[in-house]
């Protein structure tokens, strides 16, 4: 029988559905990943092997190269939608719009930033980095992988309506996602140096909750007026 | 006196149990203007649109038909004005409006590499509706698509596409308020008639139809029906 939805099973059900989506055009996420694999793979070609070197870069460059894939796919959040007419039906939906934002934006990580920290490991070991430091990048991904994409929602949401959305998108976004790169690959380069974890994964944790709470609230709004 | 009230609290039920009280409702324009582009399209309009009524906007092309829907389902803020729906302006309590509203833009809002059948289910779930698969099969039949529930939207044709988005129509349940944007493009012969006698039979039944469309309709002698010009 039909009957009115939850509010639990609507978010529940639009994670469903963009994961479904995912799925169903696997070459979005794939091209995510390849990115991230070869460019990762690029540095050493251009700097030569010498493995001190790379052993010391390696995490700022994984870093560098997991944000600049998470871009990649970021301005396709809601441009399909919009293009296809079921942003509206987005708009309307009985759940509120910060809500359907932020099930929208953990599809989108589940579908590109979580593959990106699983496949990081694989990446690391061409550096030759040791087991706990790629244990340390691991997380240090996973932690920032979401605020990419919470942060990266808003700038997808203010440039749906524009033309080149997604040029000016990396554009907007980059310079706010600093902080995310420093912190991040910071906690992998004080591990590495023998200083603690704590200070760097508070601060991930920190700006990943507050991001968690604003982003979505500022991504339904420029939502709203990108669609009229 | 205690009989008196006694007696209106009962005809107040019986009028309640009889209509439907869900089904009672009214949208209101209160002086809305909309400027698009710089250009003002319309001015102060106001408008009353009571349960049992299907208002019929017709116009020419960039009139504002669109803009005008956009603006009674809240997808576009006008320029001044308040849209009312019940007792209050429906940006008041927006997610209560929305769950009395099924809103169908110019393009079926569908996902190409879903199938009919997952399509339907989830705009009905975000519409805040649970549906079965029998349920949403049930709806595809009555709009002619049995055959095609189970194929991917993107080898359809663009009226096997349109008549998908208008079965969120025929889900059980029906929401009252259908804001429905040239709902009649693309279908044939058939499919308009069958829509055209669903909306009246939705109206009969103290629903409520905005709709735009430039096409002569048979309905349009119906007593249901109040034409706008834009």
């Amino acid at each position: 029988m039909s009957h009115p939805a939850s509010s639990v099973s609507i978010f529940i059900g639009i994670i469903r559905r963009d994961l479904q989506l995912a799925l169903r055009r696997k070459s979005d996420s794939l091209s995510a990943l390849i990115f991230f694999a070869v460019v990762a793979s690029l540095f050493p070609l251009g700097i030569g092997p010498e493995t001190k070197l790379l052993m010391q870069i390696a995490p700022g460059m994984l870093w560098i190269a997991a944000l600049l894939a998470a871009m990649l796919s970021l301005h396709k959040l809601f441009t399909e939608d919009f293009i296809d007419g079921s942003l509206d039906q987005i708009l309307l939906s009985t759940l509120p719009l910060p809500l359907v934002v932020l099930a929208k934006t953990i599809a989108h990580w589940l579908s590109s930033g979580l593959l990106l920290a699983l496949v990081s490991p694989i990446l690391a070991l061409q550096f030759n980095l040791p087991f706990d430091t790629i244990g340390v990048l691991f997380l240090s991904l996973l932690l920032g992988t979401p605020l990419l994409s919470l942060i990266g929602s808003i700038g997808a949401g203010l440039t749906l309506a524009s033309r080149g959305g997604g040029t000016l998108l990396s554009l907007i976004i980059l310079p706010l996602v600093a902080p995310v790169l420093i912190f991040g690959a910071g906690a992998v380069e004080s591990y590495q140096a023998g200083l603690g974890l704590t200070a760097h994964f508070s601060l991930l944790g920190a700006m990943l909750a507050i991001a968690l709470f604003l982003a979505p609230i500022a991504t339904a709004a420029s939502l709203r007026i990108a669609l009229e | 006196m205690i009989a008196v009230n006694l007696l209106n609290i009962f005809y107040y039920l019986v009028t309640l149990i009889l209509n439907d009280a869900s089904m009672l409702n009214t949208l209101c324009l209160q002086s809305v203007s909309c400027v698009r582009g710089g250009k003002t399209l319309f001015n102060n309009l106001d408008l009353k649109i009571k349960s049992g009524t299907i208002l019929r906007i017709s116009g020419d092309n960039g009139s504002g038909k669109s803009s005008l829907l956009r603006i009674l389902c809240g997808l576009l803020a006008p320029q001044s004005g308040e849209v009312i729906w019940g007792d209050q302006a429906i940006n008041k309590d927006r997610d209560q409006f929305h769950s009395e509203l099924i809103y169908l833009g110019h393009i079926p809002a569908l996902k190409a590499d879903f199938t009919a059948l997952e399509n339907l289910i989830s705009s009905a779930l975000l519409g805040g509706q649970v549906i079965t698969a029998k349920e949403a099969l049930q709806a595809l039949s009555a709009a002619g698509l049995a055959d095609q529930a189970h194929r991917v939207v993107r080898t359809l044709s663009q009226g096997q596409k349109q008549r998908i988005a208008l079965a969120r129509l025929r889900l059980p349940q029906p929401k009252p308020l259908w804001i429905l944007d040239e709902p009649f493009n693309a279908l044939d012969q058939k499919s308009n008639q069958l829509l055209q006698s669903l909306l009246v039979e939705h109206v009969k039944h103290g629903g409520i139809v905005a709709l735009s469309s430039h096409q002569t309709l048979s309905m349009d002698d119906e007593p249901q029906v109040v034409r706008l010009e834009l």
